[in-house]
């Protein structure tokens, strides 16, 4: 039982029972209001975003009066859209082959944790736990210095799948986790090969796995900023590494414009999410 | 175990990723660390690493990390603000981690839901927030912007696991120490807090290890006095192109990671063993 240090001088030792039965533990006020502090703290700064994306002044500073002109600037933003671009072509094709590779290392992890694959965990999930600018420098110099490669799409791609492998392959070995190895063997002493085993029985189980696993790999390409800043390059831009260098030069409405869309975007996709699948969500959470 | 070899299915399914694993990122992460003992090139990068078949490895960079104060600085520095950057995650996620692993198990759904909601925002847009909240009352770039950055950022790492931690509690606990006459603050210290150790530790290591190697927040948020370890490496890549000594830099950085997240696990299996 895992019970703290202190455990063993129990609280009744030092004073007598005086039971005086109040209300149930743990309806403190004082709790209920701390935590509305926060989520205020977590939401306001968002709020001020999108508030100031519809004011007609250059500056965040004060309300003036409510435009949609810096959205009007953004859909005419060149550098912009062609970023968002690039980041929603790279999200889709390193979510694809992350996923598949997620899979079968999580299948592998789960399935056959012996001789050298035991050593697979640890490959899997250290890119996972590093700081993002370690696996940043590191595939710099590789990519500079043993492919001799011009940085670019390419480069954005290997990286942002060398990242995503580990979180589907932690999502797929927890779905597998859970199941019952019976029904493995059963397909197997009825004859079916490895693969039917694994197209009938298998693959139906985890999908849910899958599916999550290909939303988070999409959502962790199309955010990384980190990663991405090492290895881009200087000809191609991706959304964030645009949103960057709009905030280093100065502040502007039309970045709080593109940040209220990013987050509409979001927040549709979420509650998407949540409608089709309802567990799934919080299982990946 | 049974029949190892005659089950080709296995090396056709763990064999593309990790190969593909070993290719882009241990090979990387040795690269560099090969890098550290490299020089640096003419014109920046590397210095070709066999001169006349011989290699050409040095422990310049070491010797030049040591031998200046001012990097050594900006370690302590990092881990000050990553110390104090966990710290008030805690203190703001412990009220609210509580709160719901306490409330209907109907609501608590919605109430995660509503912590990771603005986590699903971009991390630039986030950092964004706070340019425009502390530009007017001149608090930006200032340490105090920075840490405020590091906590908005942070915080879901610390809520999540702190939560799933708190809501594991069996409540009997806490009606036993009321009927024995332990008040609020007793249970909370005696029983509450001791047991949510492990999710305190998960927590700790989930934001202080990313803040270690940010230099994204103080480079917007922060004064030139306020760079980290993450902005020294990007100087070197980027700025000095000083491949050799941004190596080293990371490397000791890793280090560091690997130290912290072999104590974190230890800390939480001492824990556990300790009973």
């Amino acid at each position: 039982m895992p019970l703290g240090a202190g455990s063993d001088k129990s609280a009744a030792g030092d004073r007598r029972p005086s039971p005086a039965p109040s209300a149930r533990p743990g309806r403190i006020p004082w709790l209920w209001l701390a935590s509305l502090a926060v989520y205020a703290f977590l939401y306001v700064p968002l709020a001020v975003v999108v508030l100031f994306s519809f004011n007609d002044s250059l500056l965040n500073a004060q309300w003036v009066g409510f435009t949609t002109r810096w959205y009007d600037k953004l859909l005419h933003d060149e550098a912009l859209l062609g970023a968002a671009a690039n980041s929603v072509l790279i999200a889709l094709t390193s979510a694809s082959i992350a996923t598949v590779l997620g899979t079968m290392a999580g299948i592998t992890m789960q399935r056959w944790p012996v001789g050298v694959l035991r050593a697979l965990p640890g490959l899997v999930l250290t890119p996972v736990a590093m700081p993002e600018i370690l696996l940043g420098v590191s595939l710099l110099i590789f990519f500079r210095q043993v492919l001799d490669l011009t940085l670019g799409l390419f480069s954005i791609l290997i990286a942002h799948i060398s990242f995503s492998i580990g979180f589907v392959a932690i999502i797929v070995r927890a779905r597998l986790a859970g199941m019952d190895e019976s029904i493995f063997e059963a397909a197997r002493d009825l004859g079916a090969s490895p693969w039917r085993t694994f197209r009938h029985i298998t693959l139906p189980l985890i999908l849910p796995g899958i599916i999550a696993g290909f939303l988070m790999s999409f959502t962790l390409s199309i955010d990384d900023f980190v990663i991405t800043f090492f290895v881009a390059g200087v000809g191609v831009s991706t959304l964030p590494l645009q949103i960057y260098s709009m905030i280093k030069v100065a502040v502007s409405p039309e970045v709080n414009a593109v940040s209220t869309l990013l987050m509409a975007l979001t927040l549709t996709l979420i509650t998407l999410a949540s409608r089709l699948a309802p567990d799934l969500l919080r299982r990946s959470a | 175990m049974t029949r190892p070899r005659r089950d080709p299915t296995r090396w056709l399914v763990s064999l593309p990723p990790t190969l593909f694993l070993l290719a882009f990122f241990l090979a990387p992460a040795l690269l560099m660390v090969l890098a550290s003992f490299r020089h640096p090139g003419e014109f920046g990068g590397l210095a070709p690493l066999l001169v006349d078949g011989k290699p050409q490895l040095t422990l310049e960079t070491y010797r030049f990390f040591f031998g200046d104060w001012i990097y050594a600085e900006v370690f302590l520095r990092s881990f000050i603000v990553a110390a104090l950057t966990t710290l008030f995650c805690l203190l703001l996620a412990y009220p609210l981690a509580l709160t719901i692993a306490r409330s209907s198990a109907r609501r608590r759904d919605l109430l995660v839901l509503l912590v990771i909601l603005p986590f699903a925002s971009n991390f630039l847009i986030r950092v964004y927030a706070w340019i425009i909240l502390l530009g007017p009352p001149h608090l930006l770039y200032t340490t105090f912007a920075v840490i405020a950055g590091m906590v908005y950022v942070h915080l879901p790492f610390m809520i999540l696991p702190l939560y799933t931690n708190l809501e594991k509690h069996d409540p009997t606990l806490l009606e036993a120490a009321q009927d024995l006459g332990a008040d609020a603050w007793t249970r909370f210290w005696r029983i509450t807090f001791p047991l949510s150790l492990p999710g305190i530790w998960a927590g700790t290591a989930l934001v202080f290890i990313p803040v270690l190697g940010m230099f994204a927040i103080p480079e917007l948020l922060g004064g030139t006095g306020d760079i980290l370890i993450g902005n020294l490496i990007k100087e070197q890549f980027l700025d000095n192109r000083d491949w050799p000594l941004g190596s080293t830099l990371s490397l000791l950085l890793t280090v560091a990671v690997l130290a912290l997240a072999g104590l974190s696990v230890w800390a939480g299996r001492a824990r556990r063993g300790g009973i």
